[in-house]
């Protein structure tokens, strides 16, 4: 049995940009199970804060703390950035890349890829080139090629901003049958029905701070601050 | 007009027949051109490259000496390279001075900064496109490296291409350093420019078609490059 990585531990964060504060000081626990949902206006700092957690943000302090050194989980973390980064590549070759990165083989790469492509419904797109794909596939091409190297933990900027109904509930269903296998889900959106559906506890985010935290129903039934109410009210948040 | 007609047609044999001389010229630029493009490219890509990736000190120094290099005047390069092998100059014991090695070595200096250039401004853009996804995959520098160059492979070869077509229709600086020696070191541009000052229009066109032909299907080929690009095909 490999070592567990979780649970995480951030604390006091901050990231700094020409000497303005982005995000924090920020302190959270990832637990080991779970969905957590990062919510709150734009320029909240949640990209901030998911890259911080990643680890590919420079914290002008603070520190992010693993249960094994932070070198060991590079390969079981994986990212789905707000706008979708493809490889001038066809789709199977982005699919395979994260597997090949790591040694393995080109003909199971292949296979593990034609079989992700079809779970995220591009199944006969694997010979097309990503970057000519529609703004919706490109996210799911993303989504796919984060989940295939089976990370431990998945962190997900916004992964439905540009999809319709339909395949914002096939996503859905697919990270929940990714967090049902175990992969730990750390997920921004602004998408009040999808962190409903989704969140098992909630992040909330104002100006780089963390403002409320806390399990899922409590956050929905019952929210401590008056932003968090607001916007569960629907009123514009700022 | 009479003349030039003429010309034409007697040009256009020496084509089809595949007139010796013709040949033997065209021979000895496609070798030299060939070569300088490979060495520059093996010089000029991966600079371009590494350019494009790493942060240091004198970076935008370096990049701006390099597009002023690209603007070098062939002739001065000549001038240059012909001091520098001279009998009475640094390299001159090498006795390299009308030979091929010269002509290479001038278009090597003449053609490497532009496809160092182009290659660097391919992979910056395809850098700042895949910078977060690699971080984020934790990839090693000789993984970063191998994949900005095969997703980049069509720049780098329409830099190396761009390099061909200055270097083989270049004239000042392989006229000085090689000194258009027939069976030595004449090749097709210097040779248009010496049977055009004699008088004989059949030769040098004959020799101009070939250069002609030789440009379009270096620029046809970039054009290609550049489609299947943009369309995303490969
Ligand atoms: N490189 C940068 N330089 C300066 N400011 C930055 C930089 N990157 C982000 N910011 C600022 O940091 C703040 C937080 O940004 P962040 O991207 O984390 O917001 P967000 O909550 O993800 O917003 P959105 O919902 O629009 O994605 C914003 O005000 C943004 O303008
Ligand atoms: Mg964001």
């Amino acid at each position: 049995m490999v070592t567990p990585i979780l649970p995480l531990t951030m604390s006091s964060a901050v990231v700094k940009r020409r000497g303005q504060t982005l995000l924090g000081p920020v302190d959270l626990d990832i637990s080991a199970q779970g969905f957590t949902i990062v919510m709150g206006p734009n320029g909240a700092g949640k990209t901030k804060l998911l890259r911080a957690l990643h680890g590919i943000e420079r914290l002008a302090a603070g520190k992010v703390t693993w249960q094994v050194p932070v070198g060991d989980t590079q390969d079981r973390q994986a990212f789905v950035f707000q706008a979708p980064i493809m490889l001038r590549r066809s789709v199977r070759d982005n699919l395979a890349y994260p597997l090949r990165l790591r040694g393995v083989a080109k003909s199971e790469a292949f296979a593990r890829a034609a079989d992700w492509a079809q779970r995220v419904g591009l199944g006969d797109a694997l010979d097309r080139s990503a970057p000519r794909l529609s703004g919706g596939e490109k996210q799911k091409l993303a989504l796919a090629r984060a989940l295939i190297g089976e990370p431990d933990i998945l962190f997900l900027d916004e992964p439905c901003a540009n999809l319709d109904g339909r395949a914002t509930r096939e996503i859905e269903a697919i990270l929940k049958d990714a967090q049902a296998g175990g992969t730990r889900i750390v997920m921004a959106t602004h998408d009040m029905g999808q962190a409903r559906r989704l969140a098992e506890d909630i992040v909330f985010l104002m100006h780089g701070q963390v403002i409320e935290r806390g399990p899922a129903q409590a956050f929905f039934a019952g929210p401590q601050t008056p932003q968090a109410r607001a916007l569960l009210q629907g009123d514009i948040v700022e | 007009m009479g003349e030039i007609w003429e010309g034409l047609i007697a040009g256009f044999w020496l084509v089809v027949s595949l007139d010796a001389d013709l040949v033997e010229v065209t021979l000895r630029s496609l070798q030299v051109t060939l070569t300088a493009v490979v060495i520059a490219s093996a010089i000029g890509l991966p600079f371009g490259a590494w350019l494009a990736i790493r942060r240091f000190r004198h970076r935008r120094a370096t990049i701006a000496l390099l597009n002023a290099l690209m603007g070098l005047p062939p002739v001065v390069v000549g001038l240059i390279v012909y001091l520098l092998l001279s009998r009475s100059g640094p390299f001159g014991v090498f006795n390299l001075l009308f030979t091929p090695t010269a002509m290479i070595i001038a278009q090597v200096i003449i053609i490497t900064p532009l496809i160092a250039s182009i290659a660097h401004q391919a992979i910056r853009d395809i850098w700042a496109d895949y910078h977060d996804l690699l971080i984020s995959l934790s990839t090693s520098k000789i993984q970063r490296i191998k994949t900005l160059l095969w997703d980049g492979r069509r720049a780098l070869i329409t830099a190396s291409l761009a390099g061909f077509g200055r270097a083989i229709g270049e004239v000042g600086a392989i006229m000085i350093v090689g000194g258009n020696i027939d069976n030595a070191t004449r090749v097709l541009t210097t040779a248009i420019a010496l049977e055009t000052g004699k008088g004989d229009f059949a030769l040098a066109l004959g020799l101009g078609f070939v250069l002609i032909g030789l440009a379009v299907a270096v620029n046809l080929a970039i054009h290609a490059i550049g489609q299947t690009e943009s369309e995303g095909k490969w």
